[in-house]
């Protein structure tokens, strides 16, 4: 059944390419309806459909939507392209405060800052929507493809992000949100939900980005997130180098990491078809492990991956070339030149405060129920010192989470 | 019915020919209509022309202010492209603001408040120089002086704020309403005669707001200068120099506020007598809470930075970034004590980058004196991110 839906995906993501080919053929449409749909924004009602007509269009400053209820229609996401490559102002391409929104069927290309962020908006749709750098993916390209924030019941469906030097596809301090049937590449992170409650992540297609999948939680901010499901997802060869800018978050994920969990709780991971990637297939970590040595964090903050539960995956090579001299020495001292880390590779932080006679609560712990996949903890808090792969503590099962219920997705 | 014909009638005495083309045969009226000062509130409706609203009049080569349109200053102010401001306030006769020590006055509707952005001159070349709006008023704000950009509108209607930009013609005659903004090129000399090439940018009326709604949720449009802490300072009026907020409660125009003495007072951001920690709050104050406040735009990021924001990991030291993309420059936090040249703020406020700079919107030039500040309150800061 998974194989089923990755093979069917994988053929989208080919007829996506291609057509893709031929919208950067196309040609520069009317300078002139920039200013037309920027008009079209400010006028906007309750209720409206922009329709972005057929062709490439020119846009040099952000484009920006206050208004509730409405919807930006394209003609499809290599039919209708907002093309930003003369960008002169604006930190994004199309900046949306709105809620009852839905964009689709159009592509934004190119823009100096994120492609498209919505911020503190309830019933928002995005569908269809190509956010790409097209010239290839490199540490200058705008941060985020799409971005919804502070948002609640969100749906991100059949949407293709390339490119984006942070999250292709991101939700961050958001609520009850569906990100289904998208495919994520080049991306630093390809698909990140970040301190979001609630969250379903199904049926994607994340490959060649530097992380497939992200469930993360920050410090600092004001939603913690927890209860994400990753769940039938084709997670491959997100082997590319990481080309983020350092002091992100997402600069210190390695390449090679196929689902990357980072002190967020209540995460299920299950029936994904996770290859190939390098580093680990999924990675389970404390932001102690990231690049904030020293970082202050809100006195409640909780930095510990909690409640975690992996189950019913494919898993399948991977482990065999880590990102970062660390692990790849501690790879090749552990399992050989030629061997590889098991599938599942934990920073081994705990939280002190929560352990029982040496060991956390039970709906608390790292559990893996997943036939032979096997467990490193590289011992992170010391500095790789002791690393082992007992897996005792981690054969167990989780009660699982309620499916994220949202009436748009229903439609 | 009565007032807008009356508007259009303003327009045309005070937007002559180009007025004249726009309206027709209204032009044909009445001349003690066409001399009035007397400033219009359009209680709905987008003018097309600004003086429409009948704010301000182009008159003998200069710009002058009409009937009980009160002029007003900031102790610290945006930066904007070292653009200098001439801003208004005019609240219908009889009717008071509420005086409040902490936000934004509570003004009546029918206020209206305008902002007019313009570089002095010399022939063509626009010239980098200390904002001296007030003195400048009071010699009779020679247009040949000056180049106007555009003057914004923010007007207080049954609605809530209403926000509006108006792009000054060739001529300075008149400005003209611009909803989608603008982006002009221009050119800034400074005293020894080196010159930057930059691209003004008028934000369109949703950007407005970007900055204006300083409450992300509510999304309200609402000023945000005229705070007590901001305007409670001297200003040099034609009949000399007084403090802003007795000079408007002696006019009518603020009820309820205190002795100026005992009014908040932010610090003026330049003024090097004061120390560099209330200049410093003030410049972020100003410049940023905006959107860096709890409730802001930017409160995505964990960020806060108003006047009274506790001193911690929300106003940036050792904060990690957490949606920074380009910018963190490579930098790992916010504020790094002691080390200007190691945090994100300095980072951000030396790019012109769009993607990179802080504040995103309205400038294309850094601030050096102001990101010089800030290195300098960075700099003596004790502490460290070990």
């Amino acid at each position: 059944m998974n194989k089923l839906i990755a093979a069917a995906a994988l053929s989208f993501a080919l007829a996506a390419c291609s057509a893709q080919e031929s919208a950067d053929e196309m040609p520069l449409g009317d300078p002139g309806y920039e200013e037309e749909l920027m008009a079209q924004l400010l006028d906007a009602q309750p209720g409206d459909v922009i329709t972005i007509p057929e062709g490439k269009f020119p846009i040099t400053r952000s484009l920006s939507l206050t208004v509730d209820g409405v919807t930006i229609r394209g003609a499809g996401m290599d039919k209708s392209i907002l093309s930003f490559k003369g960008q002169v102002a604006g930190a994004e391409g199309l900046l949306v405060t709105a809620s009852d929104f839905t964009i689709e069927g159009l592509a934004i290309e190119d823009t100096i800052g994120d492609a498209l962020k919505i911020s503190e908006g309830n019933n928002i749709v995005i569908r269809g929507v190509r956010t790409e750098w097209t010239d290839g993916y490199k540490t200058e390209n705008g941060a985020y493809g799409i971005y919804p924030v502070q948002t609640t019941n969100v749906l991100m469906e059949d949407n293709v992000a390339i490119g984006a030097s942070d999250a292709g596809i991101y939700v961050g301090q958001s609520g009850n949100v569906i990100v289904r049937r998208n495919r994520a590449e080049y991306n630093v992170a390809g698909i990140e939900i970040e301190n979001t409650v609630d969250a379903d992540v199904y049926e994607n297609v994340a490959t060649n980005n530097t992380g497939g999948i992200l469930v993360f939680n920050m410090p600092n901010l004001p939603q913690v997130g927890e209860r994400t499901r990753v769940f039938n997802n084709t997670v491959v060869d997100n082997n590319t180098e990481n080309f983020g800018h350092e002091g992100t978050p997402v600069a210190s994920v390695p390449a090679g990491s196929g689902i990357v969990i980072t002190s967020n709780d209540k995460v299920e991971v299950f029936d994904n078809e996770i290859r190939n990637n390098q580093t680990a297939n999924i990675i389970i970590s404390s932001v102690y492990s990231t690049n904030y040595a020293g970082m202050s964090a809100q006195p409640n903050y909780d930095a510990y991956p909690e409640g975690i539960f992996i189950y019913g995956n494919t898993l399948e090579g991977g482990g065999d070339s880590p990102d970062g001299l660390d692990l790849k020495t501690l790879k090749t001292l552990m399992f050989g030149i030629n061997g590889s880390f098991p599938d599942v590779l934990w920073d081994g932080y705990v939280n002190p405060d929560k352990l029982v006679d040496g060991k956390l609560p039970e709906d608390q712990r790292i559990c893996i129920d997943n036939g032979d996949a096997g467990i490193i903890n590289v011992d992170g808090p010391n500095e790789f010192a002791n690393p082992n792969t007992e897996d005792a503590d981690h054969k167990c099962t989780l009660p699982k989470l309620p499916a994220v219920e949202l009436e748009i997705a229903d439609a | 019915m009565i007032r807008t014909m009356r508007a259009v009638l303003f327009a045309a005495a005070a937007g002559g020919a180009l007025a004249l083309s726009a309206c027709g045969e209204t032009t044909q009226s009445a001349p003690e209509v066409a001399t009035s000062t007397v400033p219009v509130f359009h209680a709905e409706g987008r003018p097309e022309k600004l003086s429409e609203w009948n704010l301000l009049r182009v008159s003998d080569g200069g710009l002058a202010l009409n009937d009980r349109v009160t002029p007003y200053d900031l102790n610290s102010a945006l930066f904007t492209d070292y653009a200098h401001k001439l801003r208004t306030v005019w609240l219908p006769a009889g009717e008071a603001a509420k005086y409040d020590g902490e936000e934004t006055f509570d003004f009546p509707v029918g206020t209206v408040i305008s902002k007019t952005f313009y570089y002095p001159r010399n022939g063509d070349a626009l010239l980098l120089a200390d904002d001296t709006t007030a003195e400048r008023l009071n010699a009779g704000f020679a247009l040949s002086e000056v180049r106007l950009i555009e003057t914004r509108l923010l007007i207080h209607r049954e609605v809530g704020w209403v926000a509006l930009p108006y792009v000054w013609n060739a001529d300075q005659t008149d400005a003209v309403l611009k909803r989608t903004g603008d982006a002009q090129q221009l050119t800034l000399v400074n005293d020894g005669g080196a010159s930057q090439d930059f691209t003004y940018i008028v934000p369109n009326a949703n950007q407005c707001a970007g900055c204006h709604a300083t409450n992300a949720t509510t999304r309200e449009v609402m000023p945000i200068g005229p705070k007590a802490r901001h305007l409670n300072r001297e200003f040099a009026y034609a009949d000399g120099e007084a403090n802003q907020l007795t000079r408007w409660s002696k006019l009518g125009l603020l009820s309820g506020a205190p002795e100026s003495s005992e009014a908040p007072r932010n610090a003026v951001w330049n003024d090097a007598s004061l120390n560099v920690d209330t200049r410093a709050r003030a410049y972020l104050d100003i410049n940023c809470a905006h959107c860096h406040n709890r409730v802001g735009p930017a409160d995505t990021s964990g960020l806060l930075l108003e006047h009274n924001a506790p001193v911690g990991p929300s106003l940036g030291l050792c904060k990690p970034p957490i949606a920074a993309g380009k910018g963190t420059g490579g930098r790992v936090f916010g504020i790094v004590p002691g080390k200007a040249d190691q945090s994100i703020f300095t980072y951000r406020m030396e790019s012109t980058d769009p993607s990179i700079m802080m504040p995103e919107l309205g400038r294309a030039l850094s601030h050096e004196e102001g990101t010089q500040l800030i290195a300098e309150w960075i700099a003596a800061m004790d502490g460290s991110c070990a």
